[in-house]
């Protein structure tokens, strides 16, 4: 476990919370970008919270499927995948915050497209598991 | 869409506003589905707690909301600090609670 609480990720979570840290390092960006990239996380926090909502429809509303713990696993999995968009969303917001400051290029991340495929390939896995027990019936 | 000219900076803040409000009513969409799920499925003393807890994190999310708004209200173009980060967390304990109370129910 150790190395993945190595220094980086310890000072990456400092600077999520620290203002003066992401505030004072280069020069403020035109303060209209700040604001957009505010807007981009609460676009994404929101979007985490629609996979928190949808965990919980599909434990409040799915019936009980053939195969056991397969309504749970969904359950969980997109609760956790909620969490993991919103710790990513303010990763992302703190370092392009930086990043404007410093005049460096934005961070690219590969997360949007690994999330659309997680995302599409669970949704495809659903099909099936929804085709096949209706078939069965 | 105008040519050349930047937008009035009201608009800027007024959209991010305008946001965080979404945000909000997401996070209280999110919390009603989870007290339903507290009343419906018949929750152990763990799942309740979980429950209360996720409410209390869902008036945070209201608290900063509201803050972050006003400020941006009266004009303030600073950078939102610390409360993306305390937002994210919050939203990360809904899905931990969330995930107790789900589980704990089935039991």
């Amino acid at each position: 476990m150790s190395p993945l609480l190595n220094h980086d990720v310890i000072r990456a979570i400092r600077q999520w919370f620290d203002p003066t840290d992401v505030d004072e390092v280069g020069t403020a960006p035109d303060y209209r970008f700040s604001l957009a990239n505010e807007r981009t996380f609460l676009a994404w926090v929101r979007t985490g919270l629609a996979l928190i909502g949808g965990g919980l429809a599909v434990a409040a509303f799915v019936p009980p499927l053939r195969w056991p713990h397969v309504r749970e696993v969904i359950t969980v999995s997109l609760l956790l995948l909620g969490a993991a968009v919103a710790l990513r969303a303010v990763d992302h917001w703190a370092r392009c915050e930086r990043a404007m400051r410093l005049g460096r290029p934005l961070p690219r991340s590969r997360f949007p497209a690994i999330l659309a495929l997680v995302i599409g390939a669970g949704a495809v896995a659903l099909l099936v598991v929804v085709l096949v027990s209706g078939l069965r019936t | 869409m105008s040519t050349g000219h930047p937008p009035p900076p009201g608009l800027s803040a007024e959209r991010t506003r305008l946001s965080w409000r979404r945000t909000t009513l997401a996070a209280t969409a999110v919390a009603l589905l989870a007290v339903s799920a507290a009343i419906v499925d018949r929750p152990t003393p763990l799942g309740l707690a979980a429950a209360a807890l996720l409410a209390w994190a869902w008036l945070a999310i209201l608290v900063i909301a509201h803050r972050r708004i006003g400020a941006l209200g009266r004009g303030v173009t600073a950078t939102a600090g610390r409360w993306p980060a305390v937002l994210a967390f919050l939203v990360t304990a809904y899905a931990v609670l969330a995930t107790i109370l789900i589980m704990t129910a089935d039991a």
